[in-house]
């Protein structure tokens, strides 16, 4: 479904990307771990089009899109869920939910997918004419990821779900990411909490300074030396 | 519903509490010198309550023009983060493109018909100076600030300017130095009388028209879709983008919506100064610019607000502070300066934190 082959994306003169190939099939879940700065984020802007690479391929379903802008990737079926969650805090959460859904024109459909987010995050429901930035870190995550679902995607990309929350908050999230990718939405998820990501992940890749390092089943990766050493303390 | 503020960018800055207190009392001489100049000499001169209301009333309607091209200064600005100070010439080229309209329907014989036909005509004036203004406003996006996105800030600042300069003299050489005449249609000419007071026909049509544009875009910006859009660009474009959102449309389409609020305020100038020519959108244009800081830039509110109250300052201050009309525009400029040095969030900004890319 999606595909990188070879990429590699500079901040300037900053080699942040070095070569990084990875494949997310249909219908599963797959992690991108890696500590602080290793280029995971840098990946998942790199694919929704934000940063372009210098060199290399993205497919997204066979087709090239990586010198495509953003806003045209989202609508071909890629939605991200940004790094710090990015809620536009002067707007209302059903605001923000609505420009989720900016790409289309459904408007009976679009309804119904908010009622879908609504009963996947029952919090949200309480708040939707609240304005984005009075929203507790654990509500604008599950604002980020439902309005990331408002554009019904056929791809979800997570960035760091778990950053900042209550580790009950995480399992809860966590739980909803599974629920959402058991109803039909592939998923890249990358995560500096290695544990979690890759108990819910169906494969994994292991990032370090702009290369990809290890890859595998999450089982295997969860269970290497490498893995449990320097990300899940030994 | 709460008036949304459009854009958070208006910083009030922190000082030093030394700093503070001094510019404290700096401020509170200041507004004791005001206060006896116009007790001393404003009050002393008698005028009766039907002046200070004529006065008002001509504050309104200025102040609606103002407001009108004040948007646009902090629509752009809520956006792109830059101050369009090509938007008074921008304003001005639509004052242009309204005599023209207006010659062709007085040839037409319009203007001289019955009532319906004269308000239609004025209609289609108003819309023909919006026409030409945004012609104008679409071009310099694309010409002289897109090319720049990304540049350091003070760069399409400069290209501003520029743009200013270039729209005047390039008037100034296409149409000359000689003014071009507003002509009211007879149907306009005079007033009434409220209470003692004379209201002139074309100031209650310009304030009324005023406030229809801008309760027009606020419509726009609160309750649809491109206006949703527009204050998410506001925001953070890069997560805009994320949503689909075409940013440099969003761009394109705020031009539009300033421009076309500036083009009618052109023609509505026009008619207020009976003139225009090639200069005559730069003053109001550094008016409408004071206006919006005075509101707090970046606020579609504090724009309508700060222009309302600059208008009116300008037309009641030179008699309540004694000094002759032709002195008037030094008023307003002192406001600026006060403004940015008391309040430089202006009066319905926000404190917020730097954290904006």
């Amino acid at each position: 479904m999606l595909v990188l082959d070879q990429i590699h994306t500079y901040y300037d003169r900053i080699h942040a990307l070095k070569g990084v190939s990875l494949t997310v099939d249909k219908g599963e879940i797959v992690t991108l771990i890696g500590s602080n700065g290793a280029g995971k984020t840098t990946t998942l802007r790199t694919i929704s089009g934000l940063l372009h690479p210098r060199m290399g391929s993205i497919y997204f379903e066979g087709q090239p899109i990586d010198h495509l802008p953003a806003h045209e990737i989202t609508r071909l079926g890629i939605s991200q869920s940004p790094e710090g969650r990015k809620i536009f805090a002067r707007l209302t959460v059903r605001e923000n939910l609505e420009l989720g859904a900016f790409t289309r024109t459904d408007r009976a459909a679009i309804r119904e997918d908010m009622e879908r987010v609504m009963e996947l995050f029952p919090r949200l429901r309480e708040r939707l004419n609240q304005r984005g930035g009075t929203l507790s870190g654990g509500e604008q995550q599950m604002l980020a990821i439902g309005r990331a679902l408002m554009s019904r995607p056929r791809l979800l990309l997570l960035d760091e779900p778990s950053m900042g929350l209550a580790p009950l908050l995480v399992d809860q999230i966590f739980r909803i990411i599974r629920n959402i990718n058991e109803q039909g939405t592939t998923i890249l998820l990358v995560e500096q909490n290695a544990h979690v990501a890759l108990s819910i992940a169906h494969r994994a890749y292991v990032m370090e300074t702009g290369v990809i390092v290890l890859e595998g089943p999450a089982a295997q990766v969860l269970a290497s030396p490498q893995v449990r050493e320097a990300y899940l303390g030994g | 519903m709460a008036v949304t503020t459009y854009s958070s960018t208006s910083v009030r800055f922190r000082q030093k509490t030394t700093t503070r207190w001094l510019v404290r009392g700096l401020g509170v001489l200041i507004l004791a010198l005001v206060a006896w100049r116009v007790v001393t000499v404003g009050l002393a001169e008698g005028y009766p309550a039907t002046f200070w209301m004529s006065q008002l009333i001509n504050g309104l309607v200025l102040g609606g023009v103002y407001a009108l091209v004040a948007l646009g200064y902090t629509l752009v600005y809520g956006i792109l983060l830059m101050i369009n100070f090509a938007h008074g010439d921008v304003m001005m080229i639509g004052g242009f493109t309204g005599f023209f309209a207006l010659q062709f329907f007085m040839a037409l014989g319009w203007l001289q018909g019955p009532a319906a036909l004269v308000a239609l005509a004025l209609i289609l004036i108003v819309a023909a100076g919006m026409f030409g203004s945004v012609l104008t406003g679409v071009t310099l996006e694309r010409v002289a600030y897109r090319p720049l996105r990304g540049a350091p800030r003070l760069v399409p600042l400069i290209s501003a300017i520029g743009a200013s300069l270039f729209l005047q003299y390039s008037v100034l050489l296409i149409f000359g130095v000689s003014p071009r005449v507003y002509q009211k249609p007879a149907l306009i000419e005079g007033g009434f009388r409220a209470g003692g007071v004379f209201v002139p026909y074309t100031g209650l049509i310009i304030f009324v028209t005023s406030l229809f544009l801008m309760l027009m875009l606020y419509l726009i910006v609160q309750r649809t879709k491109l206006g949703r859009a527009m204050r998410a660009v506001a925001e953070d474009k890069g997560t805009a983008a994320l949503m689909g959102i075409d940013v440099d449309r969003v761009i394109v389409f705020t031009f539009i919506l300033g421009s076309a609020l500036a083009g009618a305020a052109g023609v509505m100038l026009g008619f207020h100064n009976t003139v225009v020519k090639f200069n005559s959108g730069f003053i109001p244009g550094l008016k409408a610019f004071t206006a919006a800081v005075l509101g707090g830039i970046g606020n579609i509110p504090g724009a309508m607000v700060g222009a309302l109250l600059l208008g009116v300052i300008e037309a009641i201050g030179p008699s309540a502070l004694g000094i002759p009309t032709e002195y008037k525009d030094i008023i307003a400029f002192t406001v600026l300066v006060l403004i940015l040095i008391f309040r430089p969030s202006g009066l319905l900004g926000e404190v917020v934190s730097e954290k904006r890319a």
